[in-house]
């Protein structure tokens, strides 16, 4: 994946996420049935950071999706960071319980992460296989190229 | 409604795939449109090809080749006989409706110069539209979209308009793939045919739910795929007036499509076979003729009459739900097979997913048709489509799928 060297969006809005987040991934994984799983995944997805139209282009569009999802990546002190927004509630809770997995993390954990295991484990395992046309794969590896690319 | 008039459990229960679980749910297929499923009959039909009568179609002396042959020349007069084409030599077998379009738009590049006009349905999906332009770009012939009315149906009075600018070709969808409309097709092959300008009628998501007369609609190509009428994936058809598949020029050239050949010359053989080159998908031939069997002794007007019903009872649930955006219908143009629609602003994505945990199979998306999409202003849709297989029960099961889904997003 090449790196695209566009305007990027403002440096505190990748931060490390709050526990809140982390809250509703666990909320998500202890969900008993599977209206209140999706129910978290969307409220997860609600506590994520919007971005702004500007930042809604092509250029940052991440490829295989049926909705639009859009991915933005910044290395701070060997930690990587993500933002990413898709026009898709649940889609956009999916893409948060994989930057649970990933925001900060140095390039070796990310690259050691098996997303799959972790989507199992949260009872999603579904929902990450690339015949999916959520995108969630295509993030997944956009995801890691980045810190492979950038180590 | 009834289901008592004839069994149709009968029917449905010749589909294999329709009895399975999906977690906890029943399988509730509303996807016909994409692809339909596949009676026993046509699944036995290539099994029986391949365990005992494999072998190539017109090319070798011996018994299991004459068999061969024999069943795929078969399936060309049963096709004949299901469109009523005039004679075999008319029907192509392709590898699918894409294909077909492909070819005649190939084909005709040698036919078409600078700044000739080709109109196309702008609600067609992408299959009908980018050979097309692919031609327009080799000839610099235009292509020019057949505007659509706010509710995404063929603006008739604006496609007489563009008829007074003389175009070479018209093509148009048969049935919408996005929303399941009626194209009067024989008034506007007939118009186009007053003008001088060659047709193609796209067939796929008609042949399985109309019975379809070419020598009536009197267009010069009509195609369709095998996979949407319970038939295999892997085999379509190229319909054509003689004169019309004479004209073009072959894409694919090879085995079984030549008369002669030399290193300085070779001569394409007669139709069908000109513009047959290659092994064909011989089982997924030998399929579609079980497929066109089974259609064909399925009781046509009992089964119409149950598709509409079907379709008419989808609508009005739909609309009692409420929240509902239903597009493409207008009062007397009721929809076939498939109905397109929008839950309030939610992200159809998000609808199918969520109908997905429930065992419900529906479409979501741009449904190859940008263009339309752009058209009614929407990114997407969802949509549900019916088969010969579908009951009562899918509906409601859908429709109670449709209602948890609105209590989660809404």
């Amino acid at each position: 994946m090449t790196i695209n060297p566009m305007l990027q969006p403002d440096p505190t809005l990748f931060l490390s996420l709050t526990d809140d987040v982390f809250d509703s991934a666990k909320l998500i994984e202890q969900a008993t049935n599977w209206q209140e799983k999706y129910r978290q995944i969307m409220l997860l997805g609600k506590k994520l950071p919007n971005l702004a139209e500007a930042f809604r282009h092509e250029g940052a569009q991440v490829k295989g999706c049926e909705s639009q999802a859009w991915l933005y990546h910044q290395q701070i002190d060997g930690q990587h960071f993500y933002l990413a927004d898709s026009d898709a509630r649940i889609v956009k809770g999916l893409i948060g319980l994989l930057l649970v997995a990933t925001q900060g993390r140095t390039s070796r954990e990310i690259s050691q992460f098996d997303i799959a295991l972790y989507f199992e484990h949260l009872g999603l395992n579904g929902q990450l296989s690339p015949s999916r046309t959520n995108g969630l794969h295509a993030l997944a590896q956009a995801i890691k190229s980045y810190a492979t690319e950038t180590n | 409604m009834t289901e008592s008039q004839f069994d149709h459990q009968a029917i449905r229960s010749q589909f294999p795939a329709l009895q399975q679980q999906l977690g906890d749910n029943p399988l509730c297929y509303l996807d016909t449109a994409a692809t339909s499923q596949k009676p026993q009959c046509v699944i036995d039909a290539m099994n029986h090809y391949y365990q005992l009568d494999n072998a190539n179609v017109h090319r070798a002396a011996h018994q299991l080749a004459a068999r061969a042959t024999q069943q795929y020349e078969q399936v060309r007069a049963q096709v004949q006989r299901f469109i009523n084409a005039a004679t075999t030599e008319q029907v192509i077998f392709t590898h699918g409706t894409t294909e077909s379009i492909n070819m005649v738009a190939h084909g005709l590049t040698d036919l078409l110069k600078a700044d000739d006009v080709i109109l196309v349905d702008g609600a067609a999906h992408h299959a009908n539209i980018v050979p097309w332009q692919a031609l327009a770009q080799r000839t610099g012939a235009k292509v020019i979209p057949i505007p659509l009315d706010s509710m995404g149906c063929i603006d008739i009075s604006a496609y007489d308009a563009l008829l007074t600018q003389a175009p070479k070709l018209v093509a148009l969808s048969h049935v919408t793939n996005a929303m399941g409309t009626i194209n009067p097709v024989k008034a506007m092959v007939a118009k186009a045919n007053n003008v001088g300008a060659m047709t193609l009628i796209d067939g796929a998501q008609a042949v399985a739910h109309l019975g379809i007369d070419v020598q009536a609609i009197d267009c010069d190509y009509y195609v369709f795929s095998g996979h949407k009428m319970y038939g295999p994936t892997g085999v379509g058809i190229l319909y054509g007036k003689l004169d019309a598949l004479e004209k073009l020029t072959p894409m694919l050239t090879g085995g079984e499509m030549i008369k002669t050949v030399s290193f300085n010359d070779t001569a394409y053989g007669a139709l069908p076979n000109r513009l047959e080159a290659g092994t064909p998908a011989i089982a997924a031939v030998i399929g579609l003729g079980a497929a066109i069997t089974f259609l064909t002794e399925l009781p046509q007007a009992l089964i119409h009459q149950h598709e509409q019903q079907l379709i008419g009872y989808l609508q009005q649930q739909l609309s009692q739900l409420g929240d509902i955006s239903v597009y493409g219908i207008t009062p007397d143009n009721i929809n076939i097979g498939a109905v397109a629609f929008n839950l309030a602003n939610e992200h159809h994505q998000d609808v199918g997913i969520l109908l997905d945990q429930q065992g419900v199979a529906i479409r979501g998306g741009h449904h190859c048709a940008m263009p339309l999409m752009q058209s009614l202003q929407i990114k997407g849709c969802c949509r549900a489509s019916i088969g010969v297989y579908s009951n009562q029960q899918d509906i409601d099961r859908f429709i109670n799928a449709l209602a948890e889904v609105k209590s989660i997003l809404l």
